[in-house]
């Protein structure tokens, strides 16, 4: 049956190929292809052997450690509306609500990327990239839960249009895309991102919905929050993917091990937003961690390796100013409770400057290394 | 002697370890391939026909007269092949048997004995990796008397019995340089004695031992933690059996193009060491199974010698591993046993997306993935100040492994180096 695969594709490859009669399908048809079989290339120069590792694998794993986040969040739906409504059900209804809840987020979120991706690549004769496979699985789980369809098309669409391609697709984008959706909509439709009534699905009007930092951000103190337990388990309202930490480290770890996650820019973070919080903050500095999108951030936004600083010093540089500029945020801000997306979309755009202070300190040891062996001369 | 640590890199560990056994084969058929050497416009001395001894001159460089490239055994000239746009691919010698030399020995100028015999392309420069320019006075000299990279041979054994040559060699090595002669040892080497005493009495020679995983092997992580290359300054290096053929061509005045090869990877049925010849056809002694690839060098830099056998100019290594030209159902998706088996790329190319990876195995005080990006722009000022003068392309082998991009690095740093040397040369 395999055997019978492979030579169904070889058969039918000609037709993609250049003057066949859908060359204009060339990059789909190689996205798939390459999806079923790695390819029979053989390297051609310089080594003769290659890492198994490559870009599918890689981007596959970010999936597979968001996977924990998606499927407590999915759960976490469920529990949320039902616990709003006061109702006891069981567990499948739970998970069955919030998979009801969640797939047109994913729908969408994929229907409408992946067309994109694959127009772009097709205009541009280019392999379709498998960035947007994570970006795409990322954006469902940073939104609220009940945002409309339409207004969710409509930030896929700008993060992946101005996001990504304009700068030339996968690799070349300034700021994370997953972000960059939300960020769009969350100053483009303020009522459905914010506030207490967007972060449980199909809420009670009666119910206070308010997230923990919302309860901060009016005014409350830590005896008004849940339980750091709660915080930590993950059995509390907020963006679908964010709320559970044992989700988020049990991915995080495995990023880290993989050796995708920069584990310099994890640390740097924690240590920037521990030090900013002793310093301004009322909140002991653990419910920082715990509360809101810090630890999703930290694990899977700030370390996505496009728009985070690229030299090792950067990136402790970015990591610490990301953890203490959301704090900040957090804390000294009047408009909203969050601080963590705009401290990475801002630190996103100081990257590339981060870097050149770096590489120009590089760059000035060698020239005086220079001028030193023609001083002795 | 210091000693010196090298941190990163990666040790890359593959089937098909050489025995120390050594089987004499003496080839019918070498070839001198211009293609080995970099910047080389070669222009034929001789025609098909021709007979030469070992010495003679087969062709000589249109850039540098002076620099010819001597046939390595007695015979006739066999064959010119050429590619396209009629470039010489390599010049093939048949072998009568009676391996006759010129002899040098009435040549007094080192330098010009060196030249005359064509040892003298042994002899390489940094920045660039083109052959050494008898012009130039280098900083210092560099030989690394050991091999870090995949399956490589081992030193101490090929040059167990040859202390006299090597230590006529490094003496010779020592009069070219106003500086120093630069030798490499590693820590479990059991030739660091005896290099140390062939080098006692010569008054520039630094001997010094490394540790660490590959490259730390390799010419260019030496000078970079000894003397790292400075915008205008050349140093030259060259491998530790050519200081064994400079130095028998003093001692003896003939050029004896022996060189002790190793036969190693996991498509090579019982691998072990040949006493040969320079640019030898190693046809007959390649026991090999069916769909691989023969590399003459390593794995991480060597030249594919599948279609014609005939090993490359520097090299002391043989490698012959599997083709990976096969299609793997969901490859991307299954666990990884051995990462490094056959040729396979094991993925397409991809834009740059990961970062931090090559510097865990680039041992050098320069940005990577900053180097190669400016020499993918052809930006001379910036590859200058990123350090490009430091590096040649083989630094940068392994980061080319384990590039999750699959992008031809080693190609892209060549091209940048070349395009400095013709735009400022």
């Amino acid at each position: 049956m395999l055997m019978g695969l492979r030579n169904y594709i070889d058969k039918i490859k000609p037709n993609f190929e250049q003057g066949g009669k859908f060359a204009k399908f060339h990059s789909t048809f190689e996205a798939f292809e390459t999806f079923l079989y790695t390819p029979n290339r053989v390297t051609t120069s310089g080594a003769h052997i290659r890492d198994a590792v490559d870009m599918k694998r890689s981007l596959i794993y970010v999936v597979f450690a968001l996977i924990p986040c998606f499927l407590f969040g999915t759960w976490n739906i469920g529990y949320q509306h039902f616990l709003s409504l006061g109702e006891d059900v069981t567990f499948w209804q739970t998970v069955g609500y919030g998979l009801i809840k969640i797939i047109p987020l994913y729908l969408v979120s994929y229907i409408v990327g992946l067309t994109i991706e694959f127009t772009f690549a097709e205009i541009r004769h280019e392999d379709v990239n498998e960035g947007y496979f994570v970006t795409g699985f990322l954006i469902p789980l940073i939104m609220p839960v009940d945002v409309p369809l339409w207004m969710l098309a409509i930030a896929v669409a700008f993060a992946v249009i101005i996001g990504k391609e304009v700068f030339g697709g996968s690799g070349m984008n300034v700021v994370n895309p997953a972000l960059l959706a939300r960020a769009f909509l969350f100053f483009s439709y303020p009522s459905k991102m914010t506030g207490d009534n967007v972060w449980i699905a199909g809420k009670a009007d009666a119910y206070s919905g308010a997230t923990p930092l919302g309860t901060i951000f009016n005014g409350g103190t830590i005896n008004d929050l849940p339980s750091l337990m709660d915080m930590f388990v993950g059995t509390i309202p907020g963006s679908v993917g964010e709320t559970s930490k044992i989700a988020i480290l049990i991915g995080g770890i495995f990023l880290i091990l993989t050796g995708i996650a920069s584990l310099r820019i994890i640390i740097s973070t924690f240590v920037g937003a521990i030090a900013m919080s002793l310093l301004i903050s009322d909140v002991p500095f653990y419910y920082h961690l715990l509360m809101g999108g810090f630890m999703f951030g930290t694990f899977f936004m700030a370390t996505d390796p496009v728009t985070a600083a690229q030299t090792n010093i950067g990136k402790l540089i970015y990591g610490f100013l990301i953890g203490a500029v959301a704090i900040l945020i957090r804390v000294a801000n009047p408009g909203y409770p969050e601080g963590m997306m705009l401290a990475i979309l801002l630190l996103n755009v100081f990257a590339p400057l981060i870097d050149w202070c770096v590489v120009e300190c590089n760059i000035y040891k060698r020239k005086k290394r220079w001028a030193a062996e023609r001083r002795t001369k | 002697m210091d000693k010196i640590k090298i941190r990163k890199g990666l040790n890359i560990r593959l089937n098909g370890e050489p025995t120390k056994q050594l089987e004499c084969f003496e080839p019918t058929f070498c070839a001198l391939k211009p293609t080995d050497f970099i910047g080389v416009l070669p222009k034929m001395d001789v025609a098909e026909g021709d007979a030469v001894k070992a010495g003679s001159v087969l062709f000589h460089d249109k850039n540098h007269e002076q620099i010819v490239f001597t046939s390595p055994i007695s015979g006739k000239v066999k064959s010119i092949v050429r590619g396209e746009k009629r470039a010489i691919l390599r010049v093939v010698v048949e072998s009568d048997g009676k391996n006759e030399s010129i002899d040098f020995g009435s040549v007094v100028n080192p330098i010009e004995k060196m030249l005359r015999s064509g040892v003298w392309p042994m002899l390489r420069q940094r920045p660039y990796a083109t052959i050494a320019n008898p012009a130039d006075k280098p900083k210092h000299i560099f030989v690394s008397i050991f091999d870090t990279a995949p399956l490589a041979p081992d030193y101490d054994y090929i040059i167990e019995n040859q202390y006299d040559a090597l230590t006529a060699g490094i003496n010779v090595l020592s009069k070219l340089t106003d500086g120093n002669v630069y030798i490499s040892v590693t820590t479990n080497s059991s030739c660091k004695d005896a290099i140390n005493r062939v080098s006692t009495g010569i008054h520039n020679v630094v001997i010094t031992e490394f540790s660490g995983p590959h490259p730390a092997g390799n010419i260019g992580t030496q000078i970079n933690a000894l003397s790292p290359i400075n915008k205008g300054e050349v140093v030259w290096y060259c491998y530790p059996q050519d200081v064994i053929t400079i130095g028998n061509l003093f001692l003896t005045g003939k050029y004896d193009s022996t060189r002790i090869i190793a036969m190693t990877g996991s498509a090579v049925k019982n691998p072990h060491y040949y006493k040969t010849r320079i640019g030898a056809d190693i046809t007959p002694i390649l026991n090999i199974e069916e769909n691989s690839r023969v590399i003459s060098g390593n794995v991480l830099t060597g030249t594919n010698i599948t279609n014609d056998n005939f090993l490359c100019f520097h090299d002391s290594q043989v490698t012959v591993i599997p083709e990976g030209n096969k299609y793997k159902l969901f490859g991307w998706l299954k666990p990884i046993f051995k990462r490094y088996s056959d040729t396979n790329t094991n993925g397409d190319t991809r834009p740059y997306i990961m970062t931090g990876q090559f510097e865990r195995v680039f041992p050098f005080d320069i940005y990577p993935m900053q180097l190669i990006k400016a020499c993918l722009i052809k930006d001379i000022d910036l590859m200058e100040e990123l350090g490009i003068y430091e590096v040649d392309a083989e630094d940068f082998a392994l980061c080319e492994v384990i590039d999750q991009s699959k992008t031809p690095i080693q190609q892209i740093i060549r091209e940048g180096l070349e395009f400095i040397r013709k735009e400022t040369c």
